[in-house]
C-alpha cells in the first residue's frame, strides 16, 4: 500500500494575517504545518501500521506531497519526524499566488506519476478554508472521492476502502474501489508527537525538491482575481457591566433593547 | 437579460431559507434558475418547494445517483447543465458538500471559483471575508462560469412567494462519477435547536463552563439558540467536536453571538467575530474577547445565565 499524504504549510493559526497585493502575506508570521494536515498524516501511519508497518524496503510506504516554497520543507520535516517515509515538494516562483484550482492540478500530476494507491488529506488549510482541494484532486485524477471521514479502513487485499463521512448534512457509509482521495475531519484520531528519534531520522528522510518543468504541468494565473482587500474596522467598544447581583437581568435588558426577545 | 443558475439546498423535502439567499443574490445579476438534483419521482415534491421570490424557472433532474454517488453525481449533472445552458454564474451554498459539488465543477468545467462569498454584487463580484473575518476582499472569477459559494445567513432573503416554471431535464451521470457508493445515510441527530451554522442566536461556552454547559443550553433554550463550544471545551470533551465555532471548528454569522466563559483566543475569534451583535459573560475583566462585546457582563456565568434564562422565560410568558 503506498499512501500519498497532501500537506501545506500555513501562518500559524494564531497569528494575526494581512493581506499584501492581493495575497496573503506569508513573509511576515510564522509558518507551521497545517494542523488539520497531522490528521491525515497519523492517519496514514496508523494505516501501513495495521498492515505490516511501513520499514524501509517493505510494500508499504507513506509520502508526504506539498506545493509551497522552498520554506515549507520545516512544515515537511514535522511530518517525515511523526514517521512518513519520504516526501516530494513542488516549489516554484511561477507559484506564489495559485489559487486551489492550481495547486489540484499540480498534487494530481505528481500523484498519479507516483504509483499511489490512496491519498490522504486534511478537510482544509487553516489559510484559505476553502475545503476543496480533496474534491478537486479526485475529480482530477478519476479516482474515487471518500471525504470528511471520521473513521476510515481499509481492505488491501480487496483493494477497497470504506469511510464514514460525517457532516452537518448527517453521517454516511461510502465505500469504493482504490486508488481513491479520502479527506479526514479533525479528530479522527489523536496525532502523535515526534519522538525524538523520529526527529533525528527525519533530518535524514529525503525531501524531493520539483519544479513545475519536472513535474510537467504549466503555471496558470489564478482564475479569480482580487480586485481590494481592506482590514475590517475595529469593533466600537461596548458597554460592560459588572455582576453584582444583577448582571443576568442587565443581559436581558439589553437584549429586549436589542429586539432579540 | 442573463440566466444564472443556483443549487437548491434542501433540509429533508422542504427548501431552506439558503435557497432564497442564493436566489436573492443571483436576481442581482439575472433570471433566476434554480436546479432540483432528486431522486426518481421526488422532483416534484421538492421543486413545489422552491417558490422563493426571485426565482423564475426550476430545472429538475431526477436520479438515484444523487444518494448513492454523492458528491461527484451532483458535481457531474452540474457540469453537464452548464454545458448545455451557459449560464452567467452557478451559485451553490458554502456548506460541507455545496463546496465540494462547487470545486469538482470548477475543474470540470474549467472554471474559476470562489468560496465563501457574505455577498455577491450584479456584476458578479463577490465579497468575503477572510482571516477569521478581519478583512474584507473584493474578487471576482476571471475564466469560465464562475462558481461561487455563498454562506447560509449572509444575505437579507427575499421570502416572498413566486411560482416559478419547472422544467425537468433528463441526464445521464457519467461512470467516472460513480467510482464511490454510498451504502447507508443518517440524517443529522436533531436536537430541539437550530443548525449551529443557520441560527440566528448562538450560545456558546468555553472553559469557564468547567465542563458543565447545562447553564449554557438553558440560556440558548430560552433564546431558541444554537450551543456552540470553544475549542479548549470540545478538546477537553466536555461538548461535541461538530459544536466547535474557530479556526478548525465552524464560522458563524448569527444575528446574536453570546461567548460565555470564552477568553477569546484569535482561534476562537476566527469563527464568530463577524456575528452581528456579541454579548459576553466571563469572570476575568481582561479576557481579549470583551473587546468584541456590544455588551458583557463581567461575572460567573453561573450565576449570569440562570438569572438571564429567568427574565428571558418570565419576559416571553
Amino acid at each position: 500500500m503506498k499512501i500519498a499524504v497532501c500537506v501545506k504549510q500555513v501562518p500559524d493559526s494564531w497569528a494575526e494575517k494581512k493581506m499584501v497585493n492581493g495575497v496573503l502575506d506569508r513573509e511576515g508570521v510564522d509558518a507551521v504545518l497545517n494542523d488539520l494536515d497531522e490528521y491525515a498524516v497519523e492517519e496514514a501511519l496508523r494505516i501501513v501500521e495495521a498492515h505490516g508497518g511501513n520499514e524501509e524496503g517493505g510494500a508499504n510506504s507513506v509520502t508526504i506531497v506539498s506545493m509551497g516554497p522552498e520554506r515549507a520543507t520545516e512544515a515537511i520535516r514535522k511530518a517525515l519526524s511523526m514517521g512518513a517515509n519520504d516526501a516530494i515538494l513542488v516549489s516554484d516562483v511561477a507559484l506564489a499566488g495559485s489559487d486551489a484550482l492550481a495547486t489540484s492540478k499540480v498534487l494530481a500530476e505528481v500523484i498519479k506519476n507516483g504509483g499511489f494507491d490512496l491519498v490522504i488529506c486534511g478537510t482544509e488549510s487553516t489559510d484559505a478554508r476553502m475545503s476543496v482541494v480533496p474534491a478537486m484532486l479526485a475529480q482530477r485524477l478519476g479516482w474515487a472521492q471518500l471525504t470528511f471521514a471520521s473513521i476510515v479502513s481499509v481492505d488491501p487485499a480487496a483493494n477497497t476502502v470504506s469511510i464514514t463521512r460525517t457532516t452537518e448534512a448527517g453521517v454516511d457509509a461510502i465505500n469504493a474501489k482504490l486508488p481513491a482521495v479520502v479527506s479526514v475531519v479533525e479528530k479522527i484520531n489523536e496525532p502523535r508527537y515526534p519522538s525524538f528519534k523520529g526527529i533525528m531520522a527525519a533530518k535524514k528522510k529525503t525531501i524531493d525538491s520539483r519544479d513545475l518543468a519536472s513535474v510537467g504541468v504549466s503555471a496558470e494565473s489564478a482564475w479569480s482575481l482580487v480586485a481590494d482587500s481592506a482590514p475590517r474596522p475595529p469593533r466600537a467598544a461596548g458597554v460592560k457591566v459588572t455582576d453584582e447581583g444583577n448582571g443576568g437581568n442587565d443581559l436581558v435588558k439589553f437584549l429586549t433593547e436589542k429586539k432579540f426577545i | 437579460m442573463s440566466q444564472i443558475f443556483i443549487l437548491a439546498d434542501f433540509a429533508g423535502d422542504k427548501s431552506t431559507k439558503t435557497t432564497a439567499e442564493l436566489a436573492t443574490a443571483a436576481a442581482r445579476n439575472g433570471s433566476v434558475t434554480a436546479i432540483v438534483l432528486a431522486a426518481p419521482g421526488a422532483g416534484a415534491i421538492l421543486a413545489a418547494t422552491v417558490k422563493h421570490g426571485p426565482i423564475a424557472n426550476v430545472l429538475v433532474v431526477e436520479s438515484a445517483d444523487f444518494a448513492t454517488h454523492g458528491v461527484a453525481a451532483a458535481a457531474d449533472a452540474i457540469s453537464q447543465i452548464i454545458a448545455q445552458k451557459s449560464p452567467s454564474a452557478i451559485l451553490i451554498a458554502s456548506h460541507a458538500y455545496g463546496k465540494e459539488v462547487a470545486g469538482r465543477v470548477a475543474v470540470a468545467t474549467d472554471s474559476g471559483i470562489i468560496t465563501d462569498a457574505v455577498d455577491v454584487a450584479a456584476d458578479l463580484t463577490a465579497t468575503q471575508l477572510v482571516f477569521g473575518g478581519s478583512t474584507t476582499v473584493h474578487s471576482k472569477v476571471s475564466n469560465g462560469v464562475p462558481i461561487i459559494t455563498v454562506r447560509p445567513n449572509s444575505i437579507e432573503a427575499d421570502l416572498s412567494d413566486s411560482s416559478p416554471a419547472v422544467e425537468n431535464l433528463s441526464l445521464t451521470i457519467s461512470d467516472a462519477a460513480k467510482l464511490a457508493t454510498t451504502t447507508s445515510s443518517t440524517p443529522p441527530v436533531k436536537g430541539g435547536r437550530p443548525e449551529l451554522t443557520e441560527a440566528q442566536v448562538v450560545v456558546s461556552g468555553g472553559r469557564g463552563t468547567n465542563g458543565d454547559f447545562s447553564a449554557v443550553e438553558g440560556f440558548a433554550d430560552s433564546l431558541g439558540a444554537a450551543v456552540g463550544a470553544s475549542r479548549a471545551a470540545t478538546d477537553a470533551g466536555w461538548y461535541p467536536h461538530s459544536h466547535q465555532v474557530g479556526q478548525t471548528g465552524k464560522t458563524v454569522s448569527p444575528q446574536l453571538y453570546v461567548a460565555c466563559g470564552i477568553s477569546g483566543a484569535i482561534q476562537h475569534r476566527a469563527g464568530m467575530q463577524t456575528s452581528k451583535t456579541i454579548a459576553v459573560v466571563n469572570k476575568d475583566p481582561e479576557a481579549p474577547i470583551f473587546d468584541l462585546a456590544d455588551f458583557g457582563v463581567v461575572g460567573d456565568l453561573f450565576a449570569v445565565l440562570p438569572q438571564a434564562t429567568q427574565g428571558v422565560t418570565a419576559q416571553k410568558s
